[in-house]
């Protein structure tokens, strides 16, 4: 598939771009590059306790099936408005970790197929949207921001309609 | 805001795994967390070291203003309150672009840099600027064109065509990133002036 291979070639393209520009700037490139490592290696490991407490909280929830009864309770209402149950905790995981929905979204097309339904609204899902609570807690965090105001909101709403429109679109479409 | 949800999770999660009798599912997963957490740290943290070089190459270069500049007639629409060729801007671009090439991992360290960025234009340090909400809003939206990742488990799966999701991913992107916009501008018509903050 071409597409494959466009997407194979975008990000060498970009690195080679990048670095060629550079070059004709005359920026001294190796020295750069290694500054840049430095600040990104201090990045990562300051985000690092971020990571964690995410993580660690959302497993916890995962692992202790909560999400699955709720779910499995309110599956009458799901069916009527034609809302398959089993993309929901993926559907819930996706705004808190992308780590965590990445891995029920493989989990379901291992169950279902990779050409199934749900193991193409799970692949929709995984793409539409990304984890607002991940990031809203590492980028505000890092910066020492202490008051959210409406953000967590207007990115809560964002993903509830990433989640709708997924379903929309592949029932529609395949 | 984050010490209601985190505990909350943590509280649910084990109180509801203590009813249904099922706290050893717990136990295990507080014991095997340090392995889990170390490999997805580890797995990420080059990648992130990595862009971090990249991006410093292109900031020594001027590339990243240059972006800013191109992209400023649209970045002066969704982000009213950052100043013309502000830097902010150029890390926006990048983090943006990235996230639009499905490399999610590698976009973070562009994304910190914009919140630094932003902060510095911030009155008040430790309250969200109406510009870091729309910025967050735009990155919690996604606005991915080419899935890369989601296309290459596809592969691996063995789909019939991979990059068929493209479509419905790019549709979803659009209309949610559109969507997130508009919330993100009703949020601040209806609250934004209220709060008083910018």
């Amino acid at each position: 598939m071409d597409l494959i291979k466009i997407s194979n070639m975008l990000i060498p393209f970009v690195v080679l771009f990048i670095i060629v520009y550079a070059i004709r700037k005359k920026i001294g490139i190796y020295d750069s590059f290694i500054k840049g490592c430095k600040e990104g290696l201090e990045l990562s490991i300051s985000i690092f306790p971020y990571l964690i407490a995410m993580l660690f909280a959302t497993n916890i929830l995962v692992k202790s099936n909560l999400l699955d009864n709720v779910f499995s309770f309110f599956k009458p209402f799901f069916d009527l408005i034609k809302v398959p149950i089993e993309i929901l905790p993926m559907a819930v995981m996706r705004p808190i970790s992308g780590n965590a929905s990445f891995a029920i979204m493989i989990d379901l097309i291992k169950k279902y197929g990779v050409d199934s339904y749900l193991g193409r609204l799970a692949a929709t899902l995984q793409g539409s949207t990304d984890t607002t609570i991940y990031v809203l807690s590492l980028y505000f965090g890092s910066i020492g921001i202490k008051k959210i105001r409406y953000s967590l909101w207007a990115g809560l709403l964002t993903d509830l309609m990433a989640i709708v429109i997924s379903i929309v679109l592949v029932n529609l479409m395949f | 805001m984050m010490n209601k949800i985190w505990g909350a999770f943590i509280v649910l999660g084990i109180v509801f795994s203590i009813l249904t009798n099922n706290v050893e599912l717990i136990n295990n997963e507080i014991i095997s967390f340090p392995n889990e957490i170390l490999d997805i740290f580890l797995s990420m943290l080059p990648l992130m070291i990595i862009w971090s070089g990249i991006m410093n190459i292109a900031k020594d270069a001027g590339l990243l203003d240059k972006i800013a500049k191109f992209m400023s007639p649209v970045f002066n629409k969704i982000f009213p309150d950052i100043p013309k060729n502000h830097e902010s801007l150029g890390y926006i671009a990048s983090n943006l672009t990235i996230n639009m090439l499905g490399i999610h991992n590698a976009s973070t360290p562009f994304g910190l840099k914009a919140m630094k960025s932003l902060n510095e234009l911030n009155k008040n340090k430790k309250v969200a600027s109406r510009s870091m909400i729309t910025f967050l809003v735009l990155n919690t939206s996604g606005v991915t064109i080419i899935a890369t990742d989601i296309i290459a488990i596809r592969g691996m799966y063995g789909a019939a065509n991979p990059t068929q999701i493209l479509l419905t991913t790019i549709i979803a992107t659009i209309v949610t990133t559109v969507f997130g916009l508009t919330v993100d501008r009703i949020f601040y018509k209806l609250r934004g002036k209220k709060d008083g903050f910018d």
